[in-house]
């Protein structure tokens, strides 16, 4: 995580609002625990999109340790909230499974969170582990969505299964699976349109996506990955419900983060429906993928690092 | 979620126990507006607008006689939803137009705000308004995304600007305006890469490009469903760039939109536009009063209002209201109907105008298939007019007819058959529900359904 600490810091530095600055102000120069202290913390995770309702809640839980373990040190309070941050989202980083055969991994998302760019990222890292990746250009539906992928194909050195603009996805799907097998791949990515979720025809088709690939391949897709975008505030709760509900989400990857947003929304999100956060995204390179680790993104929230 | 309840409610119970005291103590108002804070920051609106907002509102509200009233909460929404409607309004929401064309408009935003849809429904819309607007691809990082606007460029039959992806931008955009000026184009858009705000060197490559072309507009992109970096991000974008206008987009989504809120607030500039949809058509004036009701998890009565009024014909509406009171409505009565509904939009997002509909778990319900839609239209307009007139004549062999001439199944004809008479019933209650909200009285229970909802 190196790499995307140095990114996320030289980030921070260049904001006006520095967390980190902020941050050690609220511990420096205070020698005792008071209502201040936690109202602050509260609004750091506030302004980190954990959404007011989570914060309130975990700051009551960080007022009730610190009352029965008669913590006095001002400094130790942050690194309990860490602590129970990291908590919530899952003590260990949890990947994806490729040894079972071809893999098949639908992405999906609303507009613009980053399915085509993660789909890129992704199918880099497995190839590089020396996995066989097929892609499928699931979007038939966005203006030159197919030839994003392609070209993401072509830089990564992996098949695309493509149809035509305006064609129906399920059939995209259908073939992708088909190939998937005849070719032995270890793993297909397939990328879908972005949707807005409230769209019950738009969710209907991907609910069909899934059947077809069910179908095809009896269990697949074996992952649903749902993008979110780290920028995103509380609607990422609905985005997760809803499809969710729809689609069966197994896990998040979260996009973005080599910005200011840290994402907390994502700490509902965990706690609400159990989702892990699987990856994050930290640029528009084929290298910013990382895996999620519960702990850094804790620190990170407060604009730490090690 | 808690935080779609509607904020008037809250206040109300927040605030019963302050009726009948004599005067509204700071601590009261405190008290009440730590709802109004709760919905603000559940709609998104950045933590610090939220404080300052919430500061100003009391002020005005401490000196109010909140408790004469019969309803204080209802006084404190209304209240707080003046300010936000005040705080929203700009008076300066047209585009700037160059004395000397070509107008240069830029759109800038963060990766995936919708920059270059919104590029291609902006050209639409000046299309329409006479204009000859120059599509100009600027952004030659994203792949394919030169791709992207000369296939939205066709399908408007408007011309698209492009010199690849080995230019740069500022040349592209230099290279534009001169094309414009020959080609008599008297509006350049200029779809740019979606960046950081922290990205120091592609924020100075949109500094280089203002210095190059001069825009006569710079409008901000921002997606409705941002949380609260929408301040860091405007902030940033307006320091640099010095902005014009903001465009607010994916509003056809179910966010309350704060960030709405927080981009006026730290840039001033008012929201020109807001995007309702993928299409190109889909690009709307902004409604202050809207958004506020918005925010604040109120419904869009108001745009719904005014929708119905717009587009249902009264005459008809009372026509229709006589037939359903003598129950001889009739199939071609329900295909008037259901074509005047669907004038009034796509359905899920008219649903979702509705107070107490913007909820999740009520739209979820009633999801709308506009494909079934179809196909009921298909049916309809597969019998004859004496069939439709008259139901009962619908026998067996008429029903394969139907199905045949309409590419639907004996079963599908059934079916609407069967809810036929179900639907008169549902209309009816469609009609006193609008009468209803006409007088904006009644909150949005007693659902009705169709059968092209699920
Ligand atoms: N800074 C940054 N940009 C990203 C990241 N991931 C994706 N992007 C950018 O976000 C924009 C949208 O990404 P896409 O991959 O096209 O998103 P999408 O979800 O496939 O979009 P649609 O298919 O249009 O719904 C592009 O400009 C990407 O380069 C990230 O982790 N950080
Ligand atoms: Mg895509």
């Amino acid at each position: 995580m190196a790499g995307f600490f140095s990114r996320l810091k030289e980030g921070l530095t260049r904001t006006r609002q520095n967390l980190v600055q902020k941050v050690e102000e609220l511990i420096t120069g205070r020698t005792r625990i008071d209502e201040e202290l936690f109202e602050e913390l509260e609004e750091i995770l506030i302004s980190a999109d954990v959404g007011a309702e989570t914060a309130l809640e975990l700051v009551e839980r960080l007022r009730q340790q610190v009352k029965t373990q008669k913590i006095a040190d001002p400094a130790l309070v942050k690194g309990l909230l860490e602590a129970e941050i990291a908590r919530m989202l899952g003590t260990e980083a949890v990947g994806v499974d490729l040894t079972k055969g071809p893999t098949v991994l639908l992405v999906v998302g609303v507009n613009g969170v980053g399915k085509t760019t993660t789909i890129g990222k992704l199918a880099q890292r497995w190839k590089d582990e020396g996995k066989k990746v097929l892609l499928a250009a699931g979007d038939t539906f966005r203006a030159a969505a197919i030839d994003q992928l392609e070209i993401w194909g072509q830089r990564v050195g992996v098949d695309v299964i493509r149809h035509q603009e305006g064609s129906d996805p399920s059939a995209v799907a259908f073939d992708a699976v088909q190939a998937a097998i005849s070719r032995g791949v270890d793993v297909l990515i397939m990328d879908t349109a972005g949707r807005l979720h409230n769209k019950g025809h738009l969710m209907n088709e991907l609910k069909k996506v899934t059947r077809v690939l069910d179908r095809a391949l009896p269990g697949a897709p074996h992952e649903v990955l749902l993008v979110l975008d780290a920028t995103t505030g509380q609607n990422a709760i609905n985005q997760a419900r809803i499809f969710g509900e729809v689609v069966g989400v197994t896990g998040i990857a979260l996009t973005k983060l080599d910005g200011t947003a840290k994402g907390g929304v994502v700490l509902s999100i965990h706690g609400e429906l159990n989702v892990p956060v699987k990856f994050i995204g930290v640029g528009e390179r084929v290298e910013d993928l990382r895996d999620f680790d519960p702990q850094e993104f804790a620190r990170a929230l407060f604009g730490r690092e090690e | 979620m808690a935080m779609f309840e509607g904020l008037a409610e809250k206040l109300q119970g927040a605030l019963r126990k302050l009726r009948g005291k004599g005067k509204v103590t700071e601590a009261d108002v405190t008290e009440a507006l730590r709802e109004v804070r709760m919905a603000l920051l559940g709609a998104d609106v950045s933590l610090k607008v939220v404080k300052q907002f919430v500061s100003s509102v009391k002020e005005r509200a401490i000196g109010q006689d909140v408790l004469e009233s019969l309803t204080p909460g209802q006084q404190v929404v209304k209240v707080v939803y003046d300010e936000l409607v005040q705080l929203m309004g700009g008076s300066n929401a047209k585009l700037t137009v160059a004395s000397k064309p070509p107008t240069v408009i830029m759109l800038v935003g963060l990766q995936g705000a919708g920059k270059t849809t919104t590029v291609a429904k902006l050209a639409a819309f000046l299309h329409k308004q006479g204009r000859r607007p120059l599509l100009t691809a600027c952004d030659v990082y994203r792949p394919a995304a030169v791709k992207q606007l000369q296939v939205l460029g066709t399908q408007l039959d408007l011309p698209v600007f492009s010199m690849g992806t080995d230019i740069s931008p500022v040349d592209i955009a230099r290279a534009a305006v001169e094309h414009a000026n020959r080609h008599g184009n008297d509006m350049v858009l200029l779809d740019t890469a979606g960046r950081l705000h922290i990205n120091e060197e592609l924020m100075t490559e949109l500094e280089d490009i203002k210095k190059t072309v001069q825009p006569h507009e710079i409008l901000l992109v921002v997606d409705a469903m941002t949380g609260q970096d929408a301040v860091n991000v405007a902030e940033a974008f307006h320091a640099q760039l010095g902005l014009d206008g903001v465009v607010l987009t994916k509003l056809d989504g179910d966010a309350r939109g704060g960030a709405a809120l927080s981009v006026k607030a730290v840039t001033g500039c008012p929201i020109k536009f807001v995007g309702m949809g993928e299409k190109t058509d889909a690009l709307e004036p902004f409604h202050p009063e809207r958004m506020a009701s918005r925010i604040l998890g109120m419904g869009d009565v108001l745009t719904l209002i005014e929708k119905a009024q717009a587009t249902i014909d009264a005459n008809m509406a009372r026509e229709m209201e006589q037939k359903l009171r003598k129950a001889d409505f009739n199939f071609e009565d329900f295909l008037m109907q259901m074509q005047q509904m669907r004038k009034l939009g796509p359905m899920d997002q008219l649903l979702g105008m509705l107070p107490g509909m913007g909820n999740m778990k009520a739209l979820k319900d009633v999801q709308v298939d506009e494909k079934e839609m179809k196909h009921v239209e298909a049916i309809i307009l597969s019998m004859t007019v004496e069939e439709r007139r008259n139901p009962q004549l619908l026998k067996d062999s008429r029903k394969k007819r139907i199905a045949r001439g309409s590419g639907t199944s004996v079963q599908q004809v059934n079916n609407l058959i069967k809810t036929f008479e179900q639907t008169r019933k549902m209309m009816k209650q469609f009609t006193e529900m609008r009468g209803a909200m006409m007088g904006k009285a009644k909150k949005g229970k007693g659902m009705f359904r169709l059968p092209f909802m699920r």
